[in-house]
């Protein structure tokens, strides 16, 4: 141990070497944060021949073995503020620095004073960034075989050595430089430099190409929806020297309410001449008028015939009828209850998830898949939107109803020797009455008009169950069916 | 016919695209031509390079290829029986007034849409063609949005959203029926085909292929749509019911409401009058509620008279005046769910006040530093040392919470 340390001066007066100088206030704020001077003994300036030991007072040194630990958040945000015009933003960081000492969530809290400026600056100089990107309007110079581009802007912050990596990333074909006030930024293809700030005259005064960009901004304009205020709000003012199309907006604002009001008053005119040929080329054939399905002859018939369903109101929200699938001299026809997603989406029956569990099963087993039809009791998928996904509704008695025209027909054509109706929906489909098909499963009942009828419950209600063991025996018990439906169809 | 400039094109076909309301450039995949060395970025968030002054942003170089048409919609300026001046861009000079316009920093991309003419695969095939052109021949990394032609073949469809960021159809009206009447020769049925084709596109493609495991591109900034708001008698209760099922069936990323504007050479069919922009801006607040603020479409039509959106007050703030039975919430105490549905707290708001409040208790003046109204927050939470008492059910509180009429004359 050696002698007692000096006492430390009173007050400090930090120098930081120019305005975006982080690393220097990083360092100084550390030294003087550990050992403990408070913010208001501390003020902080900038100069471009200072340096850190400039100051009047030499900063203290960082005791033996002190750390400090700050939240990322913290850090992020400050070289962020850094870039920011106002002076004070060296003293509200470091006194945000000495309260997170002792009051580590401090930065969550959005109510506290300082918290709050402190994001206001943040905001301020990220909104910044984000119009001197919008904002900035390069200008063209040809200067024998090269093209270089070069813009004058006056940001409000301290942010175009933060923002020319955008530049940089966005035009690396390009050679380009951009002169701002206080510093200049210039990229060659390969190398981004930093050079001193610059004037507006050192800029080049037009490029031929703004006609066009002007012509564009004029007439992309729609002087029926004039909101003036709406416009300054994203587009201040301030920035509007710099900006070729602005020149225009005092002419459009003032024509605007005429040119609205003559397209009101305009009346409709007569229509143009190629109106006719046009219509006697591409309109004139009639449009091939499709049945209601009532004398078709092949299953492709009914299903083209089915396309324009309108029996019930559930066509309206699908995306189209999802007709049976198969061959039409299938022996066995499954009936299902309606698509789902997937289905409506591609059109085809038995593709969604329930649709993999009943082909997986079927393959099990061994069914022949070239003498089975997979067809749906209701051919429109029926569904409540949720944000992103459509929850399965299911279909009333009076939708089935209306739907068995389609299915009775689909059984006349095909003459199957076995349905099976997968769940109560197909149950009720196929029989015309509501069966309990968890009691009556694996049963065969037979219709007036001979046709035995299978069954069983609908592979999704496999899927719905949340207990891993509950599912596998449902599963092994749906297994079993289709066994049984095999052998039927062996007798 | 005398031969056009370019420059009298572009006034034509811009003139001819302005009302596509779209103009987003958010959404695509993260790129940049550090490594290509050619020019163009996305970098998540759009950006708007310009506003008119309509107050509408200027973020994309939106036009037609060409305004010629077959179809004859009546809503629309290019429909086949307008005697508006027609004109057609070629492919070069598409390439180049977009590569110009980016170089100068004026735009984040292009956004191209077309008139139908002779073929839908004549068509669609020159937009590819651009978009193949800007992004192999000048490797072209900007934004790229393709309106696409319903009825093109499935090849050009696959080169679309392999060189494209978003793609959209637009379902053109609220209703099947609205599409008939205004929209003849266009059939509701192949839209919505087309959206759901769309969808599995992008679905199968997000998936990694078994051979490469790479993904494929394809639209990586997904599909919109657009709807035109008050050229038929169409409710908002039924226009919302649709964007419900449209973004639930064909998982949208956007729908885009364009209040129907009279346009030079109307159509006999239509309302001759200025366009309903406060309808418009309440159907945008009334699909926010329903995307981000877990607000069903039913809720928010359940109440208003006629099945139209109230014009004076904006619809969140309708459903709590509608609902007093469910506030005032404790802003320390209440979910999240619950507190994005207080009139004048949105999302940010929201996930500060949870932050906060699991350090401090929250006082009122805390949250008016919070959110952007304390006067509007104020009836509907309770907070440490706040209760709004009997302010919640007071009778005149609808009146004192319209905003003032002068105000109103803002949009």
């Amino acid at each position: 141990m050696g002698a007692q340390p000096k006492p430390l001066p009173f007050s400090f007066e930090v120098l930081l070497d120019g305005e975006t100088d982080f690393a220097g206030w990083r360092d100084a704020a550390r030294r003087l944060a550990l050992n403990e001077v408070p913010s208001d003994r501390v003020t902080w300036s900038t100069g471009s021949n200072g340096d850190l030991f400039g100051s009047r007072e030499p900063l203290p040194d960082v005791p033996e073995g002190a750390t400090m630990n700050v939240p990322r958040a913290f850090v992020d945000l400050a070289e962020l503020v850094i870039c920011h015009s106002d002076p004070q933003r060296f003293a509200l960081l470091y006194r945000i620095l000495f309260r997170l000492r002792s009051d580590h969530d401090l930065m969550k809290i959005a109510s506290d004073r300082d918290i709050i400026r402190l994001s206001e600056m943040g905001k301020s100089v990220r909104r910044d960034i984000h119009k001197m990107r919008a904002f900035v309007r390069f200008r063209q110079i040809v200067e024998g075989e090269v093209e270089r581009y070069v813009a004058w802007f006056e940001p409000q912050h301290h942010i175009v050595e933060r923002n020319a990596p955008f530049f940089q990333r966005r035009f690396t074909g390009m050679n380009w430089t951009i002169l701002t006030p206080e510093l200049s930024a210039d990229w060659d293809g390969e190398t981004l430099r930093f050079g001193p700030g610059a004037e507006k005259r050192d800029a080049p005064s037009d490029d031929d190409l703004e006609a066009l960009w002007k012509t564009y901004y004029a007439n992309i304009f729609n002087p029926a929806r004039l909101k003036v205020k709406a416009m300054q709000a994203e587009m201040p003012k301030k920035y509007w020297r710099n900006l070729p199309e602005a020149t225009l907006i005092p002419d459009l604002i003032a024509g605007a309410e005429k040119s609205a009001q003559e397209m009101i008053a305009r009346m409709p005119t007569i229509p143009a001449p190629h109106h006719e040929t046009v219509r006697a080329k591409h309109w004139s054939k009639a449009e091939p008028q499709i049945g209601d399905g009532a004398d078709a002859s092949t299953i492709d018939e009914l299903r083209d015939a089915a396309k324009g369903c309108r029996r019930c109101p559930l066509w309206s929200n699908a995306t189209q009828t999802v007709f049976g699938e198969g061959p039409d001299d299938a022996r066995i026809v499954f009936v299902g209850e309606q698509p789902g997603d997937q289905e409506d989406i591609a059109g085809r029956p038995f593709v969604g998830p329930a649709g993999k569990v009943f082909d997986g099963v079927l393959e099990e087993v061994g069914v022949d898949r070239s003498i089975t039809y997979v067809t749906n009791g209701v051919k429109h998928f029926k569904f409540e939107p949720r944000g992103k996904r459509r929850i399965h509704a299911k279909p009333n008695a009076g939708e089935v109803s209306a739907c068995r025209w389609w299915i009775d027909y689909e059984l006349k054509l095909i003459k199957p020797d076995l349905a099976v109706a997968l769940g109560a929906t197909a149950a009720l489909s196929l029989l015309g009455k509501a069966i309990a098909v968890t009691k009556m499963r694996g049963q065969v009942v037979t219709r007036d008009d001979g046709l035995r009828v299978f069954l069983t419950i609908h592979p999704s209600f496999i899927l719905r169950i949340p207990d891993p063991r509950d599912k596998e025996a449902e599963h092994a018990r749906f297994v079993a069916d289709m066994r049984a439906v095999k052998e039927l169809m062996a007798e | 016919m005398a031969v056009l400039s370019t420059r009298e094109k572009l006034a034509i076909l811009s003139d001819a695209a302005k009302y596509d309301a779209s103009c987003a450039s958010s959404g695509a995949a993260k790129r940049n031509s550090l490594k290509s060395g050619g020019i163009g970025s996305t970098e998540g968030s759009g950006i708007c390079h310009a506003y008119a002054p309509d107050g509408r942003c200027i973020s994309l170089l939106k036009i037609l290829l060409t305004n010629f048409c077959i179809y004859d919609c009546s809503y629309c300026i290019n429909r086949s029986s307008s005697n508006v001046k027609r004109a057609r861009f070629t492919v070069d000079e598409v390439v180049q007034l977009t590569l110009n316009f980016y170089k100068r920093n004026y735009i984040e991309g292009l956004f191209l849409s077309s008139g139908v003419i002779r073929s839908p695969d004549e068509t669609m095939g020159e937009m590819v063609e651009i978009a193949r052109q800007l992004r192999e021949m000048h490797k072209f990394g900007g934004y790229i949005h393709l309106k696409t032609i319903p009825e093109c073949a499935p090849e050009l469809l696959d080169a679309a959203g392999k060189y494209a960021d978003r793609l959209s159809i637009n379902v053109e009206l609220p209703t099947d029926e609205g599409v008939k009447r205004l929209a003849p020769e266009k059939k509701p049925e192949t839209i919505r085909l087309s959206m759901a084709n769309l969808r599995s596109r992008i679905e199968e493609k997000s998936e990694p292929t078994m051979k490469t495991k790479r993904r494929e591109r394809f639209a990586p900034g997904g599909q919109s749509t657009q709807m035109i708001v008050g050229a038929d008698q169409t409710t908002d209760a039924t226009i919302l019911k649709t964007s419900a099922r449209l973004y639930g069936s064909y998982h949208l990323r956007r729908i885009y409401f364009s209040a129907f504007s009279p346009i030079p050479d109307s159509s006999a069919a239509l309302p001759s009058m200025k366009p309903p922009l406060m309808r418009e801006h309440r159907l945008y607040q009334a699909d926010w509620l329903m995307r981000f603020y877990g607000f069903s479409e039913q809720e928010i039509v359940a109440d208003q008279a006629d099945g139209m959106l109230d014009l004076q007050v904006d619809p969140k703030l309708a459903w709590a005046l509608a609902n007093r039975g469910q506030f005032p919430l404790d802003v320390n105490r209440a979910s999240r769910e619950m507190l994005l549905r207080v009139p004048g707290l949105g999302t940010k708001a929201v996930t500060k006040i949870l932050e906060v409040r699991r350090y401090r208790r929250l006082r009122l003046e805390d949250v008016g530093k919070l959110c952007a109204s304390v006067a509007k927050v104020r009836p509907f939470l309770v907070a440490e040392g706040w209760s709004p008492g009997g302010l919640t059910d007071t009778q005149h509180l609808r009146q004192k919470l319209v905003p003032k009429p002068q105000q109103l004359s803002l949009f």
